[in-house]
Formats: C-alpha cells, structure tokens, sequence
C-alpha cells in the first residue's frame, strides 16, 4: 500500500450540531476506489447523520467533502446523485401499489419507456445475481425483495460509491450470503461501497476497511479482516459486551397457550395469520424470530388485546380462554407486554415518565376497579421515581416528558414499567432495537432474571444473537405461519435461517419429537 | 456589507416562558394592527383603543355585560377543550348551543304562572339534553359509518338553524306576537336567577367558573379523563393501554355538546327571554377560538373567553360611538387567532437576528 490512488470519497472535519446533541465532531473519512468501507458505530454514534452529510440530505456546518480528488459541495440528493452517489435506505421508499417497473421508472429519466425501464432492470438483475420481477406489485414482495428492488434502482444510475445504511436487518442469514457476493461483484468493478452496521461479525467477513464512530467522533480506522470482534466492539463502546449468565430453569406450568390462531390482516398490507400455535410456559423464554413483517405485529396484537377478532378459544392464559378479551382484562391476568414502538404506542410522547405509568399500572388510581378512579399525583411520581432508581434510567426525574429520553433510557423505563408489575407472562417486541449496547445488555439481564423468578417471557425479534443469547426454545415465523419449537442448544443459525423462509415443513418429522 | 438573516433555530426542548407568553404576545401584535386598522379608516386610533378595551370594564355595569357575553364562551370552550384534546374535532358546537335553546325554549314554554322555581332546572337540564342529542348525532355517524365529525358537526349546524327557524315561524310562534317570528316571552319564572341586582349576570356564571375547576380536576386528577388525553396525544398509546377511543369520541362529544347546550339554554331563559331568530350569535363558533386562545386549559379558557367577550362589545360600541361596522369584531377575533399561531413558532424555535452562529439554520430567512 505505497502508492495510494485517489479516493473515491474523504471527508475531513465534518462537524454538525444539533440543538441537544452535536451527532458529528470533526469527523474524517476515506474510501478507495473499489473498497467496501464499514462505517461501524452504536445508534446515537453520528452514523446516519454523516451518510445524510454525503448524500446531500443535511448540510453539515464545518469540514470539507471531496470526490475522485475534487472538492465538492453537496446542497442535495440531486447533486450527490450527479457525483454518483447512491443511496439505499434503510426503511424503504417503495408506493405498495405499483409495480417494481413503475417504481423505478417514476426516478428515472421520463423519456425512457416502461418497457425500457423493465429490459434495464431485468439486465441489470441478471449482471448482479439478482433475482426480481419487474412487473409484480410491490405489495406482493417479500422485504428482502423489495431491498433487491431499492439495490437495483442505485444501481441504475451507475453509481461509484453506494451507500447501504443497516440493509441485513431484514433478511434472513442465507440472504445476507446472497448480498454480500452481489457487493463483492460490484466492488470488483471499481464501484465503492459504504456500509453502515452495528453487526461486527458481518462487518469483518465483508469490508476491507472500516472507520469507527463513537459519540460522533472517530475512535478508529481499520482493517476489520484483522479485527476481533472483541477489538471492533472495544472501538465502538468503549470496553467489550458484558456477558449473561444462562442459569438452567426447569420450566414449570403452562402460562400461555395459542392454539390454530388465524386471523384475517386487519388493513390492506398487513398479514394473514395461519394456524399459529405456541406456548410459553413459567421460567423459560420463548424467541419469536423471523424478517419483521412475516405476521409478528398481527400476533402480538392479538397477544396484547389490541386486536380482539381473534377466536376466544384461540388463546388460553394459564387455562382460560382469552381470545376476546382487551388489554386491561389481560393485563389483571397477569399479561404485560412491551411494544417494539416506544414513542407513540409504548409511551406517549409529551406526558411525564409518571403519567406514562398510568397506561398499564394503576397503583396510584384510588378505585381502581373504576375507571374514572381518582389520581393520587404524589403516589405516582414516587412510583416513577422508584422504578428510574431500580433500573437505572437516565432522566432528569419522574416529571421527565417521554420524548425527552434517549431510546435506551425509555426503553429501559418501559420494561421496568412491566416488570415492576410482576407479571406471570411478559410480552416482548426487539426489546433491544436501537438501545445501546449497555442498555441492551441490562434489558437482556432483566429478561433472564424475570425467567428465573419463574415469569413466561415471550420475545419477538429480528437479531438472531439476542435470541441465541436469552431464548430456552426458539419458533420462527414466516408468511404468517409459524415453525415448530426447536431447544436452543439444537437450533443452528443455518437451520434457523432456512425456516426463516418458510421452509421448515421437511424438518417438520424429527422436530414434533422433540415436541 | 452582509445581509440581514433572519434565523428560526429549533430548540432542544420546548419553551415553557414562550408557552404563557405567546398568547400575550399575540395579543399586543393584535392591539398594534389594530391601532393601524383604525389609522387606515380614518378614526382616532386612541379612541378606537378605548373603546375595544375600556369601555368594557370601566363601570360595574359594563363588566356586568362583559360577564354576560364571556358566560357562554367560556362554558361551550370548556367543553370544546375536551374535545380537542382528545383529538375530536368539534366543530358544530354553534349548533349544539341552539339546538340547547330549542330544547330549554320548549321547556320553559311548558310553564305558567303556577309552576314552580324548580322549572328552571329542567330548563337547564332540558339545554343540555338538547346539546348531547345534537353532538349525539355527530358521535353515532363517526361511530357507525367513520363519517368525518368536522363535516358532520358543521352541517349540522345549519340543520339546527332550520330547526329553530321553523319553530319560531311555526308551532311555537306567539300568537299575540304581530306575527314577527319569535315565542312569546317565557315566564319569569323560568328565568336564570340574576346574581346581583341592576347586573344581568346570571348564575350561569357561577357554573361556568364551577365547570373550569371540574374540567381541570377531570382532566389531570381522574384516570377516565386521562384516558381522553392519551387518545389525543397517541392514539396507538391509548389503544396500547386498552383505552377505548369509542368511549372516547362518545364522552368528549356528549361533554361538549351538552356544555353548548346549556349555554344555550342560559342564554335563551337569561338575557334573551324568548326563542328568536337571533338565538345563534356565532358563540359557538368565537368558543373554537376562546379554546385555542386558552390553551385548551381551563384556567386560559376563563381569561380568553373575558378577551373574546371584550371583542364582542367592542365591536358593536365601535358600531354605535365610531360608525364603523360591527363586523370590525369578527376581525379582531380572526387577528388573535392568526397572530397567536404565528407565535407560538416562539415556543418550538427560537429567532435569531445576525450573523450567523454556531449551530446552522434549518430555515433561512434572508430579508
């Protein structure tokens, strides 16, 4: 490595600030020609902000960009589009009701034809291994399809440096196989690549150099191939991952049982759910995985209550039928659920952290069996102020408004919510997305030790090393169906990865063994 | 030379100073467009000033009609804040409020001279019945059919409209009346008892005062009321938690409705005496502002509502004493309300003027 060629991309001394947070400070950055360059960093480290920075989305407030060793100034997503820049999303921007030609064709040149339009896609598809349909609806793809179509549309417009920001949260491991040798092909023709991620392993089996971002500065620039994972993750926190202690449970009496639930989708590109059954009895962890959108939200609605069309006899709590029953009914069953959306659904945004207690607790509420109970204000900041203390949520006390936390710190005040509750059954969805790894190992250590306790915890997420981690059984959804359970210590990420595309029916025979 | 920039910079965290202060704000920018809408007409500015602002409290008789118009403001905006708060948007409660007159006129017709006092409680009651049967209506279609309860409450006003018009023209015209359309005068005894002689404030007052604390207490000290505003704030929360949004669309627009309609019943069986054509005065219209001017809180609500009333005998002093058209209170009520949103882009964003510094703009203003 004498003789450098120019950079495709450098970066130097980007700054931007916030009003409450300066997300990039003084940051450097350069991409070779050609090199597949990891952007490696926690949720809040300044990752997004800087790829927004390059793509013209947000102007950055000091520092410079140059590209092939010209200095450049990017004042939007169309000036980044003219350098050749691309950019795939990470939360996709697709219309559901045209077809993957049309969509395409709305960004391109008008004078071409559709029919043009479905011959450069179909050819481009082919050159890359990329196997999509021009001409089928969007609503009918499956996610990681429709990241093939967002993929091809970049690679339309014949890019020299390509940005992915997290694209394998939604796809199964044999997809993220797929992609990487479509990434390789395409850095071996010169195109340039930056990929933004928080999974080391990924990280180091795919870049050829990796720059590392902590609180908005760069805490490294290497060469992941000769990294650890323990090395990587010293640069991106700071010290390596506490590790949990897996205690052996026996596990005790059925807590939750859901036998053949179908249910019909409740809006037009929900899912239908087929035949789910399940159970989750006290002191064991039952993992949901799967790619999001496979039928996990219709599930959990009708677990929580929040959907109650599903047939009463469908669900049973510790042997009674629950299927109708709402929120609260469940709730005094004994049923606490945390939802993947914290703002909004979990929380509400505006109210203070003690108001936010009210949603599922009722300890302040004098009638309690009355819903126009009155409210005991000063029991429910102590109330708050207890659970801040008992799980270590950073606020600036129980009068805090929701919004004001960081999505570790609320996330962390809404488990202890449930928690604190003592629930039989815990309902969990991604307990961990977009947490810091800190707050993520505490939330995964009070899973277990609510386990242990002797609590039937369900958890629904889409990392598969979280449920490796903390899940007893494991059960994979796919298409609104659900595969059978397979014990932890027999499940391989092969295996699960398979059925995480529906294929579980050949492995069907040996598993009810073990059933 | 460098120009002028204008900078609207967000702030981290919304301002508390700004959130009481902006309403203040919009009311001085209201008063100072208002000193060059008189200019531009030709009046005393000073004069004009006067009138609007203290000819309205400077006797204890001219408070005493301050009063009487800021009573119905302020109990159809109590409601209205519920309302809104819990994301339904009321908008027909001018005819919640007559359909309260109708239904209270109706009642206190039914009385002689030998009934007794407690016919004014079932006026009262009867006002608002009339309010939630009118509301009931825009509850039941968003319920049943999702029909949007702006639309339906607006429309509905004008039906309510008609529906006194035909009873004042029709079965419930006074025969002694020299066929003008209006109900015989009612019975003094189903008057509103006065609170004060030589005042024609009513105790309609007092419940308006009353209802504030009781909205305040339901609001933030009582779980159901709590539910409401989840539903507002996040519905998916309220839904999350198992709050019904039925129960909630039901409740605000039963609460809001049967707050006009008792207004209208005050106002019918208090100062006006008898069902007229004129019964509808826009209350329930100038009441969406009042609430919004209030910040939807019960305590802004009684200050707004004594504003708005200030507007209202303003504008038909500036008729009698300047010549100039009643409407001029129609557009004072506008101005509040406009300058009001324009500043509280105060409480979200702070301006800077200058140069520019350390943090860059989101939105640049160059001027």
């Amino acid at each position: 490595m004498s003789t450098q060629p120019t950079p495709r991309l450098a970066l130097q001394g980007i700054t931007k600030a916030y009003p409450a947070v300066v997300a990039n400070d003084g940051v450097s950055l350069m991409v070779q020609p050609g090199e597949i360059h990891a952007v490696l960093g926690e949720n809040g480290a300044g990752k997004s902000t800087l790829m927004k920075i390059i793509y013209g989305a947000v102007q950055p407030d000091a520092g410079s960009i140059s590209f092939d060793g010209q200095p450049v100034t990017i004042k939007n997503p169309v000036d980044a589009r003219t350098l050749g820049i691309a950019m795939v999303f990470q939360h996709f921007s697709l219309f559901e009701t045209i077809s993957v030609a049309e969509n395409v064709w709305l960004g391109l040149d008008k004078s071409l034809s559709l029919n043009e339009v479905t011959q450069k896609i179909t050819a481009k598809a082919a050159q890359y291994g990329l196997d999509i349909d021009p001409a089928r609806p969007v609503h009918t793809l499956s996610v990681g399809e429709r990241q093939r179509v967002e993929i091809v549309r970049a690679l339309l417009t014949e890019p020299r440096l390509l940005i992915l920001d997290e694209p394998t949260s939604v796809l199964t491991p044999q997809a993220v196989d797929k992609l990487f040798d479509t990434l390789r092909l395409l850095a071996a023709q010169g195109c340039s690549i930056l990929y933004i991620s928080h999974k080391l392993h990924e990280i180091r089996a795919l870049c050829t150099a990796c720059t590392v971002l902590r609180g908005g500065k760069v805490t490294g620039v290497c060469d992941p191939r000769n990294e650890s994972n323990a090395s990587l993750s010293r640069l991106m926190i700071g010290n390596e991952p506490p590790v949990l202690v897996h205690r052996d449970v026996v596990a005790g009496d059925e807590v939750l049982a859901v036998r053949n639930l179908s249910l019909q989708r409740a809006d037009e590109f929900g899912i239908d759910l087929n035949a789910v059954s399940l159970t989750v009895r006290s002191g064991e962890v039952l993992g949901i995985a799967g790619v999001s959108g496979n039928g996990q939200k219709e599930l959990l609605y009708a677990l929580s209550g929040e959907d109650v069309r599903s047939p009463h006899d469908s669900q049973w709590i510790q042997g009674e039928k629950v299927g109708r029953y709402a929120p609260q009914r469940r709730r005094l069953m004994g049923l606490h659920f945390v939802p993947e959306e914290r703002l909004g659904r979990g929380a509400v945004p505006s109210m203070s952290l003690a108001h936010n207690l009210l949603l599922t607790r009722d300890q302040a509420v004098a009638q309690q069996q009355y819903k126009g109970g009155w409210i005991d204000v000063k029991a429910l900041r102590a109330q708050a102020a207890q659970i801040i203390k008992r799980f270590n949520v950073k606020a600036s006390g129980p009068d805090a408004p929701a919004r004001s936390l960081s999505g570790g710190n609320l996330q962390k005040f809404i488990v202890g919510r449930e928690i604190e509750a003592t629930p039989k059954l815990l309902i969990i969805s991604q307990p961990t997305w977009g947490v810091d790894v800190g707050a993520a190992a505490q939330i995964r250590a009070e899973i277990l030790e609510l386990r242990d306790a002797g609590c039937a915890v369900l958890v629904v997420s889409e990392e598969l090393d979280e449920l490796f981690e903390i899940a007893d059984r494991l059960q994979v959804m796919a298409k609104g169906r659900i595969s059978p359970s397979v014990n932890i210590k027999d499940a391989t990420v092969e295996q699960i990865g398979e059925w995480m595309s529906g294929l579980w029916d050949s492995a069907l025979p040996q598993e009810v063994a073990h059933a | 030379m460098h120009k002028l920039r204008i900078q609207l910079i967000p702030r981290a965290e919304a301002s508390r100073f700004w959130t009481f202060a902006s309403p203040l704000l919009a009311l001085v920018i209201t008063v100072i467009i208002g000193v060059i809408l008189f200019a531009a007409l030709g009046k005393d500015p000073v004069r004009g000033l006067q009138v609007f602002f203290w000819e309205p409290i400077k006797s204890s008789y001219a408070l005493g009609e301050l009063m009487v118009k800021a009573t119905p403001l302020l109990i159809i905006a109590l409601g209205l804040a519920v309302c809104f708060r819990s994301n339904v948007w009321n908008i027909g409660a001018e005819g919640q409020f007559v359909m309260g007159a109708v239904f209270a006129g109706g009642v206190a017709l039914l009385a002689d001279k030998d009934t007794g006092r407690w016919i004014v409680v079932a006026v009262m009651l009867a006002g608002v019945l009339g309010g939630m049967v009118w509301a009931g209506i825009t509850a039941l279609l968003r319920d049943k059919f999702n029909a949007n309860e702006i639309l339906v409450s607006l429309m509905l006003v004008y039906v309510a409209d008609m529906v006194l018009s035909y009873m004042v023209f029709g079965p419930w015209k006074d025969p002694q009346g020299y066929n003008f359309p209006q109900s015989k005068t009612f019975e003094a005894v189903t008057k509103i008892p006065k609170i004060m002689d030589g005042s024609r404030m009513t105790i309609g007052l007092l419940l308006g005062l009353l209802g504030a604390a009781g909205l305040w207490v339901f609001l933030f000290r009582t779980r159901a009321g709590f539910a409401l505003l989840v539903g507002g704030l996040a519905p998916a929360a309220a839904r999350y938690a198992g709050f019904s949004s039925r129960r909630a669309l039901w409740t605000a627009l039963l609460i809001s409705g049967g707050a006009a309609g008792l207004a209208g019943a005050l106002e019918v069986a208090g100062p006006i005496g008898q069902l007229t054509p004129y019964v509808p005065a826009g209350y329930g219209f100038a009441a969406i502002i009042v609430a919004f001017v209030g910040r939807l809180h019960p305590v802004g609500i009684i200050f707004s509502a004594i504003l708005m009333s200030m507007f209202y005998i303003g504008g038909e002093l500036a008729q009698s004493r300047l010549g100039l058209p009643k409407s001029l209170t129609g557009v004072f009520q506008g101005l509040l309300l406009f300058s009001l949103l324009a500043c509280d882009t105060l409480i979200a964003y702070r301006i800077t003027i200058g140069k520019k510094i350390g943090v860059f703009p989101t939105q640049i203003l160059n001027s």
